[in-house]
């Protein structure tokens, strides 16, 4: 009986279709304690499903190559959904009918800070050359980081990681830090939060108001394609 | 549902054949992204803002994004690979990313109420 199970575990570990069902498990389990806790930064299901599959790989010695095999059929999905993001950030364009000034100003030197900070920080203290260009896109939503990441020498799944760290930093400092430098205006917190925290800064910006949410998407949009245009460049 | 798939897979093909042409450092994702969005801006100066996304469009987009945060899981379970760069570079890699995304925060912020000071 041991001998039957342990048979087709070593089967159905070698099938690809394992790494996928469990990758849609992990996210779906990560996702419901999320929204059980009321969406809070820190239960990021991404941060969680991918700390759960991590333990499941280490216990059972399945090599992440073997894993990948099957969770590629999500990871094609990046590019399309990437496109995708055009659909969104156009509707927020709306946003800047209601002024662009501060947009314009703000937008490019929050990108700039964010970064040429993550890069001077990490060589200042001694981070490797591989470890600064997977930083140095981390303020950006996940799939132009990773594309970011990748075409500058760093490695898309540490950029991954390190854009949801970002995220959660940024809704979770971000907010007190704004008020007491007494930003009150909901699209200026909104822009802040979108352009240096993505879509967890974003989701933030909508627990705020309509007004930051909306603001929020627009930064996070016009972000990514700025550091897309603007990182490769200086690199 | 599958045309508007399509759509999406054929701007991104033109986004990664238009950055290899050129050389461009770019995400080829994104320029198909970007070039979509031109074109979403087009079709709305053509018909109005509220008919410029076909709803099919509008319908294949929110399934692919409602869900998007799955599609990281996959490349995010690879940092596992990573993990004794990741304790043996803790310190930089905490202190770039605390401190330049406050600094992102703070400067966008302040800038933003200084320039859009409302008359």
């Amino acid at each position: 009986m041991m001998n039957d199970l342990s048979d087709i575990w070593v089967y159905l570990a070698r099938d690809p279709l394992f790494g996928l069902t469990l990758t849609v498990l992990a996210y779906l389990a990560a996702n419901a304690v999320y929204r059980r806790l009321g969406m809070h930064p820190l239960a990021n299901p991404v941060l969680w499903a991918v700390v759960m599959l991590g333990l499941v790989l280490a216990v059972t010695g399945i090599p992440y190559d073997r894993y990948f095999e099957g969770a590629q059929f999500i990871h094609v999905l990046l590019g399309p959904a990437t496109v995708a993001l055009a659909v969104p950030l156009y509707r927020a364009l709306g946003m800047l009918r209601r002024g662009w000034r501060g947009v314009a100003v703000a937008l490019p030197a929050s990108v700039a800070v964010a970064s040429l900070g993550a890069i001077g920080l990490g060589v200042a203290f001694g981070a490797g050359e591989t470890t600064v260009a997977s930083l140095a896109p981390k303020a950006v939503t996940t799939p132009i980081a990773m594309g970011i990441s990748e075409r500058i020498g760093g490695l898309p799944s540490l950029t991954a990681v390190l854009v949801i760290l970002t995220g959660i930093l940024g809704a979770v400092l971000g907010p007190p830090v704004l008020s007491a430098l007494g930003v009150r205006d909901p699209r200026a917190r909104g822009v802040a939060l979108g352009a240096a925290a993505h879509g967890i800064g974003t989701a933030r910006a909508f627990n705020e108001s309509p007004e930051a949410g909306a603001a929020a998407s627009l930064a996070m949009g016009l972000a990514g394609v700025l550091t897309a245009a603007f990182l490769p460049l200086v690199w | 549902m599958l045309p508007m798939l399509a759509l999406l897979l054929v701007f991104q093909l033109a986004g990664e054949a238009l950055c290899h042409a050129l050389a461009l450092p770019v995400p080829g994702p994104v320029v198909g992204m970007v070039a979509l969005l031109l074109v979403l801006i087009a079709r709305g100066l053509w018909v109005g803002t509220d008919a410029a996304v076909p709803a099919e469009l509008e319908r294949v987009t929110s399934a692919l994004l409602g869900h998007l945060s799955l599609l990281f899981v996959p490349a995010g379970v690879g940092v596992t690979t990573h993990l004794a760069l990741l304790a043996s570079e803790a310190v930089p890699i905490a202190v770039a990313l605390v401190g330049s995304t406050l600094a992102a925060i703070a400067v966008a912020g302040v800038l933003m109420v200084r320039l859009e000071r409302r008359p």
